[in-house]
């Protein structure tokens, strides 16, 4: 019953014409999103059109920023497609982000522990630590709801506070690099680096710009076809999409909604956890506070306009990674805009894209039963 | 003795400060989920209280207008979040996350454009903070063994928004259990379909109840800025809207236990402060951060049955759509 929060098929399209549901209403409730960011800009005494335009060449105008905004979309990826996975089971993962944030302690324990290994095992020893660390921690609450009813959205709330409460004492008490203030463990031994993707490329002699973009994008591509099959053609995916459709059905056709509870979960904090691998062995090569900023609740947004559905989801990503990056380059040239200005359209795009994505339908659904009304009485 | 007494009444009194944030924060959202709406915005709202609060207090020279401000955008947000859940049955979550992360950026933002000081607003000087209520006969009742001392360290200067606290939980009982409006909103949480079929609109019952959340939540956030701090700074709520969150489930969504939860995870808090580093016996040191966690920790295990039974308000989180 707690989960009724979540509603019946929340975030799943309804009874519309598809591409007015996959495309229309998501592209409406985006351009709200953007007036508003841009209403906002002009507050603090802006002009938004310079903004945009600005934005737009510092996410893809030239090669380098590519590689920057993949390298975020690389993250956002991730933990698009684990809270989609959440919500095709109708589980609300707000956890992502100390999910994340376990999948890179594993991460950089695999970093720290194999020195003088070569990456290629250091790379599938970190993918399956991090994934075992996100998943342990997205188990709990996750068997928590299954089995004492516990609501996920309030246990993984609190669980990213554990996460960040573990992570800031294993730093500054256990981890940290010793006779060093702040805390932070040693760099990796570079033989064990993920490789970026400009070094990746040019073995195959494809020369490309350097930036933090690294291997770990294949993973997140690969990852959505994985997705894709494992939901839409397993027999594991039907019953957790079955458990999220309705459960009381799910019970009827002798599937477990407890066991799918706690797998979906299970999936959706490994998916999470990959964010570690792309961040942690793929940039940072250390392990560090707060390297997550946020990627866990850009999450929500992704799977959201995404549509829980993996093309959506890439598209979806590389929104908000062409944001993350172009938003963040605007605060170098303009003296009155700061870094934060991402968040304020994050919101946005989440508000219009999330809460408030039955605001246009009535009106869209009328305008389409219209036309067709008059289609009708032509033929 | 003398000497022991003190420190507990000061740790007393540094609890009642922490904790009335958290009070104000957790009541707030009381409202909202006894009346159906689920509100983990309250962070966000907060925040929003503590930027307008400081931002009016400084330009004006005002902390009454820097609250009434706060209140007005915090309220802005409620309606907002009204907008999406009650009107548009949008989902709850949903849009209090939106809600947290728009602030989390529109603060700093607006702050960093007004006031040139890298996200934060200038430090009000004490006239431009809400004055500290000086009560009569401090120096008669100060020789008085214990009675003396409590009255000067703990009631004596403590800050016009503590009062008011104090006030809005003694209001939120009687208004909860002794007042038409408050059966009603009670009821809408429970059973709004009932409620519908009385004749009560539930549309206008979910909107005052966002709409107090709203008010109380701006008080919390102006309490921040104006009040214990001295001007806004960034992310100056860090998690006390999803601290009250927890307060209120672990005061099982009731005025008097939900004001014990905010008192308990407060006092964590101020005796963490004094027990940095200071090795306790048979345990040793205990890591700040275990001391930190041990809120959630405890939610955690409530939620989970394990102490005791939280059982929301039944229609918590579900918007209302009238069958047609």
């Amino acid at each position: 019953m707690a989960r009724g929060m979540a509603g019946k098929g929340f975030g799943m399209p309804g009874e519309v014409p598809g591409w007015v549901n996959y495309a229309l209403l998501p592209l409406l409730n985006l351009l709200a999103a953007f007036i508003l960011s841009g209403l906002i800009i002009l507050v603090i005494g802006e002009n938004p059109l310079d903004v945009l335009a600005l934005m737009v060449t510092e996410a893809v105008g030239y090669p380098e920023a590519i590689g920057y905004t993949l390298y975020y979309t690389t993250s956002y990826i991730f933990t698009g497609l684990a809270v989609a996975v959440a919500f095709h089971c109708g589980l609300f993962n707000i956890g992502g982000e100390g999910q994340a944030y376990m999948g890179g302690l594993g991460a950089g324990l695999v970093g720290l522990a194999m020195t003088g290994w070569p990456w290629p095992v250091v790379a599938v020893a970190g993918v399956l630590v991090s994934a075992l660390f996100g998943a342990a921690w997205a188990w709990i609450p996750g068997w928590l709801q299954a089995r004492r009813g516990s609501h996920i959205v309030i246990t993984t709330i609190m669980f990213n506070f554990i996460a960040a409460s573990i992570m800031t004492y294993l730093l500054v008490d256990v981890l940290i690099k010793p006779g060093q203030q702040s805390p932070e463990t040693r760099e990796f031994d570079p033989g064990t680096w993920l490789p970026s993707m400009d070094r990746a490329l040019g073995w195959i002699g494809i020369e490309v710009a350097p930036s933090p973009l690294n291997l770990s994008f294949a993973w997140a591509l690969a990852c959505c076809a994985l997705f894709y099959l494992f939901l839409w053609r397993t027999r594991w995916g039907y019953e957790i999409r079955t458990v999220g459709q309705n459960e009381r059905a799910a019970v009827y056709a002798g599937i477990s909604p407890a066991r799918n509870i706690v797998l979906a979960m299970v999936i959706s904090g490994a998916l999470a956890g990959f964010v570690g691998v792309n961040e942690i062995l793929g940039v940072q090569h250390r392990l560090l506070l707060n390297f997550t900023g946020g990627v866990g609740f850009v999450g929500i947004a992704v799977a959201l306009m995404g549509r829980n559905h993996p093309v959506g989801i890439i598209l979806a990503a590389l929104l908000f990674g062409m944001l993350a990056q172009g938003g963040g380059q605007v605060s170098f040239e303009y003296p009155t805009v700061n870094r934060e200005l991402v968040m304020v359209i994050q919101g946005l795009v989440i508000l219009f894209a999330g809460a408030l994505e039955n605001l246009f339908k009535p009106q869209v659904e009328a305008l389409f039963r219209k036309r067709g009304a008059r289609n009708e009485g032509r033929a | 003795m003398d000497e022991v007494f003190l420190a507990i009444l000061l740790l007393v009194d540094a609890t009642i400060r922490v904790a009335t944030p958290l009070v104000l924060a957790a009541f707030a959202a009381l409202y909202g989920e006894r009346a159906g709406v689920v509100d983990i915005g309250l962070e966000g709202k907060m925040l929003a209280g503590a930027f307008f609060a400081a931002a009016v207090a400084s330009s004006t020279g005002n902390p009454w207008l820097g609250l009434l401000a706060g209140i007005a955008a915090s309220v802005a947000l409620s309606l907002v979040h009204g907008f999406a859940c009650i009107t548009h049955n949008g989902n709850q979550v949903v849009s209090g996350m939106a809600i947290n992360i728009l602030v989390a950026g529109l603060a700093p933002t607006l702050a960093y454009a007004w006031f040139h000081q890298g996200g934060q607003t200038p430090l009000l000087p004490s006239s431009a903070r809400l004055p500290q209520v000086h009560l009569p006969g401090v120096e008669v009742l100060s020789p008085i063994p214990v009675i003396g001392p409590i009255y000067r360290e703990i009631f004596d200067d403590a800050n016009v928004l503590i009062w008011l606290t104090v006030l809005v939980v003694i209001a939120t009982h009687w208004v909860l259990t002794r007042t038409r409006f408050g059966l009603r909103l009670r009821a809408v949480g429970e059973s709004p379909a009932a409620v519908d079929t009385a004749g009560i609109s539930v549309t206008k019952l979910r909107y005052q109840a966002v709409i107090i959340t709203g008010v109380l939540t701006g008080v919390a956030g102006a309490y921040l800025s104006t009040a214990h701090g001295a001007g806004f700074v960034r992310d100056m709520t860090a998690g006390k809207g999803y601290l009250a969150l927890a307060a209120l489930i672990f005061g099982k969504w009731r005025p008097w236990p939900t004001l014990f939860a905010c008192l308990l995870f407060a006092f964590t808090d101020a005796v963490q402060v004094r027990l940095q580093g200071v090795p306790l016996p048979v345990v040793g040191v205990i890591p700040v951060q275990f001391i930190q966690m041990l809120p959630y920790v405890l939610t955690v295990l409530l939620l989970a049955g394990f102490v005791g039974k939280a059982v929301a308000p039944k229609a918590s989180g579900i918007p209302y759509v009238k069958e047609r």
